[in-house]
């Protein structure tokens, strides 16, 4: 036990005094946060819009009065033809466009419900949910008012398929991600240079040939990664609480839990990467390729996958980062319990043991 | 140094090695890879206290048989004793009672020389108490009071090995291997890196050293030649050299090697 503290204080050693590493560890995820927090907003301000509002009513006037003194939208001109707003899109002068059909007021008086058209420029498919959400959600906030002094509810259906960040906060649903990425890129880069350098500068030969048994390098090489890890966690967390506002709707405990298992994941996945590198170069950029990149495209916190080709939906399933953002979506932001995400954590857990079960065996056969 | 203050791993001793005054033994020992026979059938034995060289080209198979020894791998034949432990069963054990100093600088050169020998010392199991003394011990020797506390990376070379060297044996081994420890050192560091290992030797400690420099070669008790895997010749310097005529052991050398049919790497 001795020889095990005497080993992570020496890992500490490494970690304090070595500057890129450092910069790795605290730096990386202060830049991200503030990176994807204020400048790489998905959030759309001051969209361009047309209303085509055949009806020209109270309900539809009110409607219209919304949504230009929403911040999100900016309209254009009004009172088009179907013809002119095609022109418009075709044009790219808008990104979105609603269209009141006639007697609105009227449906919606006498038969309680009428309909609006919503149309989104989808050749940017982000943006066209997004801004297709944002209408929704004015013209329901609009039926809520109404409701809220009659009996019968009066209802409007936009036409709208498609669900995206119901919550209309941008910040939201990236948190989750920037969690997921920071620590696989801290867990994953990290241990797989720290125990590579080892290699390269040859102090892993004079530890093998010590009776520190290699099981024990590994461990002593994890453990103090695992605590640098959760002390970023909780870094983003704060950040994402106080700086951006994000809620903790769920278990913290739970967040906790789900997070250390992600970990030690990702440590098991630079222990495996440093197995099959021998220059730290390599196993950075390995590590980085192997990691960051397959987090940032299929996890789904930057481009929804539902829009991905099915095959590469399939991909996204053998990335643990993509179980571990959908496990964190549900705690923080959905406030959901263990009972929602046991099937992903499940898979995490199969994962961990695969990746660590095959890493562990690599370190051994090297040993021979 | 006192039996007392070495550490509870050292004191594991096994009663083979001293009954028969041999600190390895070695009878047809073997690594195949495949089809290649890295090591064919090496058998020598070195006595208690001694320096034995450990010589061959690159590439002749000297790496490999000193892994074995060090318990890192398996032999596919042969048999093998290193303090008198087994190198199929006893790696634990053997790996308790040897240093090890590699060709690569083996210290971390962002801890402090306190640090380092802290680390290593902590790693072999020593008491913090032993390790307080040991640590002054060393310092002292090689004259690093000043430098205790400086990070080891801004030494200049010669005194990293020597202090890589002490380093190694800070457990009081039975048995130091050092492989290539000299490479890229001035003459004069050398010298003084032999007087180190010609101290250890005189505390009992057996020293199992690599070269390439055939004036070190000189400096050891009994050396062993390696061509394509077998050792070809194994004597005192003085021997070798009246056995094939030579003046210097770079003839001696250049006269084995010359056979090998194994391109070095």
């Amino acid at each position: 036990m001795k020889q095990f503290l005497v080993f992570v204080r020496k890992e500490f050693y490494h970690v304090f005094r070595d500057r890129r590493t450092l910069l790795i560890l605290f730096g990386l995820p202060i830049v991200q946060i503030l990176l994807f927090g204020f400048a790489l907003t998905t959030e759309i301000k001051n969209a361009k819009i047309v209303v085509v509002d055949y009806a020209r009513d109270v309900a539809s006037q009110q409607i219209i009065t919304r949504i230009a003194a929403s911040s999100y939208f900016s309209i254009g001109q009004s009172a088009m033809t179907y013809e002119e707003m095609y022109k418009s899109f075709r044009e790219g002068k808008v990104k979105c466009a609603l269209v009141f059909p006639a007697n609105f007021n009227n449906d919606l008086l006498h038969s309680n419900k009428a309909q609006v058209q919503i149309i989104a420029d989808a050749s940017d498919p982000n943006t066209a949910r997004t801004l297709t959400n944002y209408l929704t959600a004015i013209i329901g906030s609009y039926q809520d008012q109404l409701n809220a002094t009659v009996t019968i509810p009066y209802r409007i259906l936009p036409e709208t398929r498609m669900l995206y960040n119901p919550e209309m906060n941008g910040s939201m649903n990236f948190i989750p991600g920037v969690i997921a990425l920071v620590l696989m890129i801290v867990c994953t880069t990290l241990t797989s240079v720290s125990i590579v350098k080892e290699k390269e500068m040859g102090t892993m030969e004079v530890l093998l040939v010590s009776p520190f048994k290699p099981l024990y390098v590994i461990l002593s090489k994890a453990v103090p990664y695992l605590a640098l890890s959760l002390i970023n966690f909780i870094i983003i967390l704060l950040m994402g609480v106080f700086l951006l506002h994000v809620p903790i709707r769920g278990n913290i405990f739970l967040l906790f839990a789900e997070s250390t298992l992600f970990i030690i994941s990702c440590l098991s996945f630079g222990l495996l990467i440093s197995g099959l590198t021998n220059s730290q170069q390599t196993a950075m950029l390995v590590s980085m390729m192997g990691m960051m990149l397959p987090t940032i495209l299929f996890t789904g916190f930057l481009f929804p996958l539902e829009n991905m080709p099915v095959p590469l939906q399939v991909i996204a399933n053998i990335i643990p980062s993509k179980w571990y953002y959908s496990i964190v979506k549900a705690i923080m932001l959905k406030g959901l319990g263990f009972a929602y995400v046991w099937k992903e954590t499940l898979i995490l857990i199969g994962m961990t043991a695969i990746l660590l079960t095959i890493s562990l065996k690599r370190f051994k056969i090297r040993l021979q | 140094m006192n039996s007392e203050t070495t550490g509870k791993a050292i004191e594991t001793t096994s009663k083979a090695s001293e009954t028969t005054g041999k600190a390895i033994v070695c009878k047809d020992l073997s690594k195949q890879f495949g089809d290649f026979i890295a090591v064919d059938k090496i058998s020598f034995e070195v006595n208690s206290g001694e320096i034995y060289g450990f010589l061959g080209a690159n590439g002749a198979g000297k790496t490999t048989a000193m892994r074995m020894l060090c318990g890192l791998s398996y032999p596919t034949g042969g048999e093998a004793t290193v303090a008198g432990f087994n190198v199929y069963k006893q790696q634990e054990s053997i790996k308790k009672n040897i240093g090890y100093m590699s060709q690569k600088f083996s210290l971390y050169e962002n801890l402090s020389i306190k640090e380092n020998i802290e680390f290593y010392g902590g790693v072999y199991g020593l008491t913090d108490q032993q390790l307080q003394q040991k640590g002054d011990e060393l310092i002292a020797r090689l004259g690093l009071e000043k430098e205790a506390k400086k990070m080891v990376g801004g030494l200049p070379l010669g005194w990293k090995q020597k202090l890589a060297f002490s380093v190694a044996i800070i457990h009081q081994p039975k048995i130091v291997f050092l492989d290539e420890p000299t490479g890229g050192v001035d003459p004069v560091t050398r010298r003084q890196f032999w007087d180190l290992i010609y101290e250890a030797s005189d505390k009992g400690i057996t020293v199992f050293v690599t070269t390439h420099y055939m004036d070190e070669a000189e400096y050891c008790n009994r050396i062993s030649i390696m061509v394509d895997g077998r050792i070809d010749a194994l004597d005192t310097p003085a021997n070798l050299k009246k056995q094939y005529s030579a003046r210097t052991m770079n003839e001696v050398f250049y006269a084995l090697a010359r056979g090998a049919k194994r391109a070095a790497d």
